[in-house]
């Protein structure tokens, strides 16, 4: 059944499963990149994902992605192209809001 | 270390200060997350080397193994690899592109 998911839905569980996100939200952008390489036609490559978590906390950058890009592994063999990431802690989160 | 990919790679990252992986050239790249990174590049005023992935199937898989990152743009600054076009963004925006490049004593402009 897990393959009549959506590829934001399967992006989305990776990512509770992981990484217990505070925040999180999938944006599929593949509409807008189509046509050009590494878009495929029927769309799910290009996504962009906000990410709040209390796992990044102490990590840098390149960490916090390679976190987010190990659990989505699967999915980058599959055909996923484009993953932009904005990634934070629940502080960092926070202190946007004020 | 006898996979040649990996040790033009390396060879690549040692010689040149900033190298950055990407689909297309400085000139017309080809994908807008590569584009950004050599737009920040070039507004920070630093010169950088380019190896276009789309030439080259190999060097597309190679540097996706090699950084253990599985997307293009990357760039590597001193031979440390730095992130893709998001950290890269972030880092320009925050001011600490340039100061990363101030330590590592690469030459380039102040941004204006």
């Amino acid at each position: 059944m897990s393959s009549q998911l959506s590829r934001s839905d399967r992006i989305r569980n990776m990512i509770v499963r992981a990484l217990d996100p505070a925040l999180l939200d999938v944006r599929d952008d593949s509409s807008q990149h189509a046509g050009h390489a590494g878009a495929a036609p029927g769309g799910e490559t290009h996504y962009s994902v906000l990410v709040v978590s209390d796992r990044f906390v102490g990590q840098g950058r390149v960490a916090r992605h390679r976190l987010v890009n190990a659990a989505l592994e699967p999915e980058f063999a599959q055909g996923l192209h484009a993953l932009a990431l904005t990634l934070r802690t629940p502080d960092e989160q926070a202190a946007l809001r004020n | 270390m006898s996979n040649p990919v990996h040790e033009r790679i390396q060879n690549e990252i040692a010689a040149n200060n900033v190298m950055l992986y990407m689909k297309g050239n400085a000139m017309f790249p080809q994908c807008g997350f590569s584009a950004r990174v050599v737009q920040i590049l070039t507004h920070l005023g630093v010169p950088f080397q380019t190896a276009n992935v789309l030439d080259d199937p190999e060097l597309r898989e190679g540097v996706k193994q090699f950084s253990s990152w599985p997307t293009v743009p990357q760039l590597y600054v001193k031979g440390e690899f730095v992130g893709g076009c998001d950290i890269i963004t972030e880092m320009f925006q925050s001011g600490e592109l340039e100061t990363l490049l101030t330590e590592k004593g690469v030459p380039h402009q102040a941004a204006a």
